[in-house]
């Protein structure tokens, strides 16, 4: 029995693959509602359940792939991928609306290069201070301080290696759940009360599901404002991080 | 059909990832630069003249938005093919440099949202556009 459904699975992969997110997706959903109330979005708890498994499944292996180097999750390599995970990242350009985003002004753009420059400064300083001396590794951490998508397009774009790569996730993705708990609790010191507060906060916070998250906690009416500018923060990271800010480390570093 | 739209979104790609790819060799290296960046600003782009010509119906629309709407769960996938093993053998950094850069963040939104004029403040507050 064991051995058909290894074959199926293996032959299958990229089905399987769907199958295995989307239980992982409606397991973090269930808990997202019923042991936080909501307070952290499921798609975080996925993420975080995601590199759970990677962990167990390097553990597991012994390989650099976590949950892709057994032979049954093997379509996990696929779907992950560098291939499908570009594909979908800009497929959400297509949400965006310039003439909504010119609304935002100046100000959400001024928050935005903040948003990129600062997180990513104060990720190359840790990573320094880490240990790490080599522009490729301090670039992929800064990046990953900037959003958990941008470590890892970043990284990939300028040959990171795999660990870099889990650690820069790992930045963005706690990252992104500090901003989703500590939004509404930080809320007045913020002085998140109007829209053009919202697009800055979302411009600096950057993570769109922090954004989201933490917005809608504090007040339903602010998400979209916040979610506008930090829909750009991906993109933008992706675009300066491989490029700008490489060379910038790159010529400080050598 | 939503194969257009899906078409129109591996068009940008491709286009993007090239383009990177030219830059990249442009700036003497041998990597991508901003292809993912390029390619999604290129689907905004597209998708603005294709919407003022009217030749983009919301049928083939969703040959994007599954893609848009598939990316967390792409991610998760990303997640579970990570060398955890070898990050956490990193230690505290990865805990260390995210709540620095959400407390220095933090503090940037807080002193920007101060410049804000009290009255236009509450004004919208009171009524979000």
């Amino acid at each position: 029995m064991w051995d058909i459904l290894e074959k199926a699975a293996k032959e299958n992969g990229l089905v399987t693959a769907f199958a295995i997110v989307g239980l992982v997706i409606v397991l973090s959903g269930f808990i997202s509602r019923r042991l936080t109330f909501g307070r952290v979005q499921g798609s975080a708890i996925a993420i975080l359940i995601g590199l759970a498994l990677a962990y167990a499944g390097g553990r597991c292996t012994g390989g650099s792939k976590g949950l892709a180097d057994m032979a049954f999750f093997s379509g996990i390599g696929l779907m992950g991928g560098n291939m499908l995970r570009d594909f979908a990242i800009v497929a959400t350009a297509f949400e965006v609306h310039p003439e909504e985003a010119r609304r935002a002004g100046w100000v959400g753009a001024v928050a935005l290069m903040l948003g990129t420059v600062l997180p990513f400064v104060v990720g190359v300083s840790v990573a320094w201070g880490f240990g790490y001396r080599d522009a490729v590794s301090l670039t992929t951490l800064g990046a990953g301080a900037i959003t958990y998508i941008v470590g890892p397009v970043t990284g990939a774009a300028i040959e990171a290696k795999s660990d870099v790569m889990a650690l820069s996730i790992a930045t963005g993705v706690i990252k992104a759940i500090l901003v989703m708990v500590a939004t509404p609790a930080a809320a007045k010191f913020l002085r998140l009360r109007t829209p053009r507060s919202a697009m800055v906060f979302g411009g600096l916070a950057g993570t769109v599901s922090g954004v989201s998250a933490g917005l809608a906690a504090t007040d339903r009416r602010l998400v979209p404002y916040g979610a506008l500018v930090a829909t750009f923060h991906t993109g933008i990271g992706c675009l300066l991080g491989p490029s700008v800010l490489f060379f910038a480390v790159k010529a400080l570093v050598g | 059909m939503p194969i257009y739209g899906t078409a129109l979104l591996a068009a940008c790609h491709m286009l993007g990832i090239v383009l990177g790819d030219l830059l990249g060799r442009a700036l003497g290296m041998t990597t991508n630069v901003g292809g993912v960046g390029i390619a999604m600003i290129l689907l905004i782009t597209s998708r603005c003249c294709l919407h003022k010509s009217g030749r983009l119906c919301a049928n083939s629309e969703s040959g994007v938005h599954y893609w848009g709407a598939i990316y967390i769960p792409v991610v998760v996938a990303m997640a579970m093919q990570q060398n955890m093993v070898a990050a956490l053998s990193g230690g505290p950094m990865a805990l260390i440099a995210a709540a620095a850069s959400v407390v220095v963040c933090g503090c940037f939104v807080a002193f920007i949202n101060r410049m804000e004029p009290e009255q236009a403040g509450a004004g919208s507050h009171d009524e979000p556009r």
